[in-house]
């Protein structure tokens, strides 16, 4: 029966596609989310637990969960694996001291059965600071290149000044109508 | 038949419940549906409502990791925006809080919804975020609680004010912080937040009695707009009345009582309660409240009038007077349509009225009887007990009454209560015995619960014998062996042994009847009444006395300790049962008497049982030290410890006598009040001249500010001459002192001796003395015989009235009275108190007092009878 429903919704377009942002405390994944959201930069405080909100983008919908990147919470990060068409990884591009952490916290979890087939946009963020690491610095720092199951792509992005979160969202969405 | 009827109650309940019956394993399988997209509100808030039903109900208990994976799969609903499932979560969020793990996932999204722009979420919300939120989470949230808490949206406000009282149970520390929005909260126009403001701020500060008394003070006078506030401070305002046992004097009283003439009903309510309630109150002082609650009595809120007439039956309790001025308001309610409070009315009337007015109350009542509920019916069944005993005169009508009450259906705590109320009445009221025990007997012929059975059997075997006809009571009891399950039956067994022991004329049919139950298909049935035929036929009344109409004394759990001691180490001595403490309170001695209200029996009762246990916990403590491990059985301890201080001094002293066979244990449990001292060391030195010898000192080896210690002192008792029992001791406190800092409580190195007079202690010979209950007393009297016996008479000029005596006499020579002889009865000039107890060394103590009122004060003439020919002399000497 739900083969049934997700085919009907498709027909007209309006299927929610399900996406998780991820990536160390700190990183501006709430930010990113609101962002995206209602356009503004808002104020955070340290995520205990999840935010979840539904993105619009052009004809696309999105359930988009963000959660909260703490060392305590990362442990549930599973619990919402299921379902997930997308991953969006954010990275601090200025925190050099923890990109090995990152990269760790990114390859165990595309290890997981569940995420097998979903599509990882990762967010070199905070690229307004100056100083900060670019792009081809921030993918070899993950090892971007290791990834052999999942279709990915890397952009350099401000959520503060909202640059590249335009272009990432155009190529997830294109990736994502393409696979359905 | 009780049964059957709810089985069919239940069945048709059924039928209507779409959540009965469910399963755990299938509901939670369900739940798994909360994972899939797109949410279907309407299905999962079904399934939602099934989970939390069941955790509600608690039959079904959900293990932690079920519930943690439910909890998780129920967080994926936060992507819907349905309101209805949204606070569905938030009471699922609290309920699973106390049983799932990492709850605290869901705190961002709380946070977000007890900040976002939706009032009716922001109150669930931060109940749901308080639930899930411990003392280390509570800092990262504090910011927002503080902003809730003076919200405007009043929801809001109240929500994070009762949130932040639940949170104080284990956060105090950073609750306490929120005063100043709480203050600000109280001065809110809406009444709820100003009550609940009110209440957080009682909470915070209400360790601290100062700050307690500034609030109300402050609150009474800048007048509060909610009377819910108003209540609230009513009751803080009596709770330290009580605490500081003030009374009317303080203020407070003052605003209490300027509390009746508020413009709110709820509050006059409040403050008329509060003042009945008030310890020590007086009649004269009650006569405003009961005069605002008589104005309720004509109030056509059938809530009012019910909350008067209740509160004034508890008034009628404790001051029948003071309710008098509302009979005629009262004699109107009993017409009342609420049947509720009509029974009340009644009842009050009842305790309030006069003799000439019972008959037709009476009458009143039984028309409307069988429309009540079991818990009324139980009230009505207090107040003609308490009648009864106050007109003795009337106990016909009642008694019949009561009988009557007892053939209806009712629950076993009805019936109870009527059993309980008619055998008051035959205790208390000779006159009443013979027809009392006519309807208990026919009550046990259809009776369905064992427990009420086997008392009246009891009462029968101790009541029935001494009845002028006892013949006719064998016929209900021998009914009971043939018809009856194993426990009646046992009990009837046993009621009947005393028959047979008692009158000699029924002897030889007692015998026959019990032999036939030495065929019974139960053991303890069969056993008893073998017993009983081999103790019968011996025809001795010494015999009969011990082990069939006077039982066991001994304390059950002092003879369950003895017997598994002897079991463990194999002796060839036969076990002694003069080894066994004594039960300290005969069971058969908490009756009413007829002061007493019967609100107040059923506070009485703990504490007997505390009693009772209260020396098994002394002979642990005592046996535990390896002094006194060898004194033997402790045959008694006093019951009240003797202060041997002012209460406001330096040390606090107070004496326990623990009486052994040869010897006795001062038991010192003293206190330190000084917070810049540290005692070590401390024994309490005694010296006596009476040929008591001190044998050993157990000292306290230290005994900081504030916390008891205990020392011990061991006296031998004078051995040469067995009838010196009595002495004084004087007593001083010896210690070392070491100064300390009263902050840190670190002392110093140095200390030196000082010491400390305390009172002196006096040995009586109530010390050496066990109380102990012979239900019947003339058995006894034979069994001991007059070998021992000694008879004096005595002139006791300082008593000018017979209670007088008998309190006296009883108090001195620490003695049980039986038979219910301490009571005189009225306009007789004289009586006869019948004591009985145990002596040291497990001596049998009986003394018959003859009291006769002469001219010039009381003449008694004591007899004395003991195993033991020192007892007596003992006994008797210790009148001169």
């Amino acid at each position: 029966m739900g083969g049934l429903i997700s085919y009907f919704s498709g027909l007209f377009g309006s299927k929610e596609r399900r996406i998780l942002i991820l990536g160390l405390d700190g990183a501006g994944k709430t930010t990113i989310l609101y962002r995206l959201q209602v356009g503004e930069v808002v104020t955070t405080i340290p995520t205990i637990g999840f935010n979840v909100e539904t993105v619009q983008y052009k004809n696309l919908k999105f359930q988009v969960w963000d959660l909260g990147g703490q060392t305590s919470i990362r442990p549930y990060w599973r619990c919402y694996y299921s379902n997930t068409d997308a991953i969006i990884y954010v990275v601090d591009s200025m925190d050099r001291d923890r990109i090995g952490i990152s990269k760790q916290e990114l390859f165990s979890m595309l290890e997981e059965e569940e995420l097998k087939k979903a599509t990882l946009v990762v967010f070199a963020n905070k690229q307004d600071i100056e100083g900060a690491m670019t792009v081809s610095e921030v993918a070899n720092a993950l090892g971007l290149t290791n990834i052999k199951t999942n279709k990915y792509q890397i952009f350099k992005t401000s959520a503060i000044k909202g640059v590249g979160l335009d272009e990432a969202m155009e190529w997830l969405s294109t990736t994502l109508t393409q696979t359905k | 038949m009780h049964m059957l009827r709810r089985d069919k109650k239940e069945e048709e309940e059924g039928g209507g419940n779409p959540f009965n019956n469910l399963d755990k394993t299938t509901v939670l399988q369900e739940a798994r549906l909360f994972n899939e997209t797109p949410i279907n509100p309407r299905k999962c808030g079904m399934i939602l409502t099934k989970l939390l039903y069941m955790i509600n109900q608690g039959d079904q208990t959900i293990g932690s990791t079920e519930a943690t994976e439910a909890f998780f799969a129920m967080t994926k609903l936060f992507q819907s925006k349905d309101p209805t499932l949204r606070r569905l979560m938030y009471m699922g969020i609290k309920d699973m809080s106390k049983i799932a793990n990492d709850v605290i996932i869901v705190t961002s999204s709380l946070m977000k919804d007890m900040t976002g722009r939706d009032d009716q979420f922001r109150g669930p919300a931060i109940r749901a975020l308080c639930s899930i939120t411990d003392t280390t989470m509570l800092q990262s949230i504090e910011r927002y609680m503080k902003q809730a808490i003076v919200d405007k949206c009043h929801a809001v406000a109240s929500a994070a004010l009762v949130s932040s009282l639940h949170l104080s149970k284990t956060s105090m520390d950073i609750t306490k912080r929120w005063v100043n929005e709480a203050q600000e909260a109280v001065s809110s126009d809406n009444i709820m937040v100003q009550y609940h403001a009110l209440g957080l701020l009682h909470h915070l500060r209400k360790h601290d009695k100062l700050a307690v008394t500034k609030l109300v003070s402050r609150f009474s006078k800048h007048s509060l707009k909610s009377p819910y506030a108003y209540c609230l401070l009513i009751r803080i305002a009596s709770k330290l009345i009580e605490d500081e046992d003030t009374g009317t004097e303080s203020q407070m009283y003052d605003f209490i009582e300027s509390c009746l003439r508020h413009k709110s009903e709820i509050v006059i309510y409040e403050a008329a309660h509060a003042m009945i309630n008030m310890k020590g109150v007086t009649a004269k002082e009650l006569a405003p409240a009961v005069s605002v609650l008589q104005l309720f009595c004509s109030s056509p809120k059938p809530t009012l009038r019910f909350a008067a007439v209740r509160t004034l039956n508890r008034v009628a309790m404790k001051h029948p007077a003071a309710v008098t001025a509302c009979n005629l308001d009262l004699e109107n309610l009993i017409t009342d349509s609420n049947r509720s409070i009509a029974t009340l009315a009644i009842t009050t009337l009842l305790k309030t009225g006069s003799e000439s007015s019972v008959d037709r109350l009476m009458k009143q009542i039984s028309s409307f009887m069988s429309e009540i509920s079991d818990e009324f019916k139980i009230v009505v069944v207090q107040a003609i007990q308490s009648l009864c005993l106050k007109y003795p005169r009337k106990h016909g009508v009642m008694m019949n009454f009561l009988s009557s009450m007892l053939r209806e259906e009712g629950g076993f705590e009805y019936k109870k209560a009527i059993v309980d109320s008619i055998i008051t009445i035959i205790e208390d009221n000779s006159e009443a015995k013979e027809a009392g025990l006519a309807h208990l007997c026919e009550f046990i012929e259809d009776c369905e619960h064992t427990v009420l059975a086997t008392r009246i059997l009891h009462l029968l075997g101790r009541e029935g014998p001494r009845t002028p006809t006892p013949s006719k009571y064998i016929r209900f009891i021998y009914n009971r062996v043939i018809l009856e399950n194993a426990a009646v039956r046992a009990a009837a067994v046993t009621a009947m042994a005393k028959f047979g022991a008692h009158c000699d004329e029924l002897l030889d049919s007692c015998v026959v009847l019990l032999e036939r139950c030495e065929l019974d298909s139960d053991d303890e049935v069969r056993d008893r009444a073998t017993f009983y035929v081999r103790v019968l036929k011996e025809r001795q009344k010494a015999l009969n006395s011990a082990y069939i109409l006077n039982g066991l004394q001994v304390s059950v759990v002092g003879l369950e300790r003895a017997l598994h001691h002897y079991t463990l180490e194999p002796s060839d001595k036969p076990f002694d049962m003069k080894t066994v403490p004594l039960a300290t309170q005969p069971i058969t001695e908490q009756r009413t008497t007829p002061g007493k209200e019967p609100g107040d029996i059923s506070t009485s009762k703990p504490s007997d049982k505390l009693a009772s246990s209260r020396q098994d916990v002394y002979a642990e403590q005592l046996s535990a030290i390896p002094e006194f491990a060898n004194l033997g059985p402790l045959f008694k301890s006093s019951s009240i410890p003797v202060e041997l201080t002012e209460s406001e001094t330096e040390y606090v002293v107070r004496c326990i006598k623990h009486t052994y066979s040869r010897y006795m244990v001062f038991q010192f449990d003293c206190t330190n009040t000084l917070n810049d001292q540290v005692l070590e060391k401390v024994t309490v030195a005694m010296e006596s001249s009476d040929g008591f010898d001190v044998m050993k000192y157990i000292p306290c080896a230290s005994l900081p500010y504030d916390t008891p210690g205990t020392a011990y002192t061991l006296v031998r008792l004078p051995e040469d001459d067995p009838t010196n029992v009595t002495g004084t001791f004087s007593c001083t406190l010896k210690f070392i002192v070491k100064d300390c800092d009263p902050n840190t409580g670190e002392a110093d190195d140095e200390g030196y001796d000082d010491e400390y007079v305390l009172e002196d202690v006096d040995v009586v010979v109530g010390d050496h003395v066990q109380k102990v209950m012979k239900p019947n007393f003339g058995a006894s009297w034979d069994e001991v015989g007059p070998d021992n016996e000694l008879e004096d008479t005595f002139a006791l000029s300082t008593m000018k009235t017979l209670e007088d005596a008998v309190k006296n006499i009883i108090q001195y020579l620490g003695l049980q009275p039986c038979e219910r002889s301490d009571k005189v009865p009225e306009g007789k000039s004289s009586h006869t108190l019948y004591l009985a107890g145990v002596f040291r060394g497990g001596h049998d103590a009986l003394v018959r007092s003859k009291l006769a009122m002469t001219d010039s004060g009381v003449t008694m003439q004591l007899t004395v009878r003991s195993t033991d020919p020192n007892v007596s002399d003992v006994l008797v000497s210790a009148i001169g």
